[in-house]
């Protein structure tokens, strides 16, 4: 059942190996520029299996940050995934100990192929469903352990490679900038935390930045919903 | 500062159990029916874009804007911006995620390397 749930994963998952590999060796040649070798790189690609999570994961522990601010701006960048699980609930009924797994491995990508699947003929939606995501957790593993493994054998010169997840954010920014119907969330996100960089310096920055962020999210509520419902009736 | 071996396992650690628990809590939460609370979806919908053009804030908050004709003065700030704009634009241009990536990667590596030392 598994071998050909598989088979009919694998092409479905091309366009995320293609991704998952370049960013992963990405990841991985900042992870042993910021000096930690590839050991570390397949450690945090296996247990906490997030793209743009594990790349503030690597200025995270350049800077040995705190562990609450650790915990606060992984919550903080991840939270997008509630709404992940909010619309798989139904999909990974029934799937057992899999489940588990299924909910761990449901990053970006993954959610992404799960979302728009359309399981083949004669193949059992719940193992396709499984097989999708243990190759897109496989993929993202064997890029980043690639990516250390080079940084520490071929010794070019790095100088310069963590522009990569500048480069990451910005290319989810224009994303975002071109679907979402209002650009007030982003705007308002560059201009407090450029306020609280002014402010508070670029060590004290981030928490502060992000609970203003919030707060003036919360007060603009009424006008965001509203301005959302009213694209949504002009789109259709 | 850098950190010991246990304080950067600790680090991985509380990483990999926050992204867990981000992941697993609508399950939790809402696996019964039960509706989630209009202000949790709400900022699971704004967030986001705020969140992202925070941390490319964050990236560069190093960038050192002097005044100046002199290469020290312009290396504080050239590579960064040119190349930001440069990752902007080929992504506006060709919405491929890796050409984006690697190619603003590659000029500031360039940059920094090769051009404003």
């Amino acid at each position: 059942m598994y071998r050909r749930a598989f088979r009919a994963a694998l092409p479905a998952t091309l366009p995320v190996m293609m991704g998952y590999l370049s960013i992963g060796i990405a990841f991985g040649l900042m992870l042993e520029a910021a000096g930690y070798n590839v050991i570390w790189a397949f450690f945090m690609s296996l247990t906490i299996y997030a793209g743009s999570g594990q790349y503030m994961g690597v200025e995270l522990l350049r800077n040995g940050a705190a562990l609450t601010s650790v915990a606060v701006l992984t919550l903080i960048l991840n939270f997008r995934h509630l709404v992940y699980g909010l619309s798989m609930l139904e999909k990974f009924l029934g799937m057992g100990w899999k489940k588990l797994y299924m909910i761990f491995s449901l990053t970006d990508e993954t959610y992404a192929l799960l979302a728009s699947a359309r399981v083949p003929e004669r193949v059992d939606p719940h193992a396709y469903y499984f097989a999708i995501a243990v190759l897109d957790h496989g993929y993202w593993i064997l890029g980043s352990v690639i990516g250390g493994a080079a940084g520490a054998l071929l010794q070019f010169d790095t100088t310069g490679i963590d522009f990569a997840m500048t480069a990451l954010f910005l290319v989810i920014a224009v994303e975002q900038w071109e679907s979402y119907p209002s650009h007030l969330p982003a705007l308002l996100g560059c201009g407090i935390t450029v306020a609280a960089l002014v402010l508070l310096g670029a060590e004290a920055m981030l928490i502060p930045a992000l609970c203003v962020i919030i707060l003036a999210l919360l007060l603009l509520r009424v006008r965001l919903d509203r301005q959302e419902e009213a694209d949504g009736k002009e789109a259709v | 500062m850098s950190l010991t071996t246990g304080q950067a396992v600790a680090s991985i650690a509380v990483m990999a159990g926050v992204t867990f628990l981000t992941r697993v809590l609508p399950f939790l939460l809402f696996g019964r029916g039960s509706q989630p609370p209009k202000a949790i979806l709400y900022l699971g919908r704004v967030l986001p874009p705020a969140v992202i053009a925070m941390l490319i804030v964050y990236c560069l908050r190093n960038v050192q804007f002097a005044l100046g004709p002199d290469l020290a003065a312009l290396a504080g700030w050239a590579p960064p911006l040119l190349s930001a704009v440069a990752v902007v634009a080929l992504h506006l241009w060709k919405h491929n995620n890796l050409l984006s990536i690697f190619g603003g990667t590659a000029l500031y590596m360039v940059l920094v390397q090769a051009v404003f030392v």
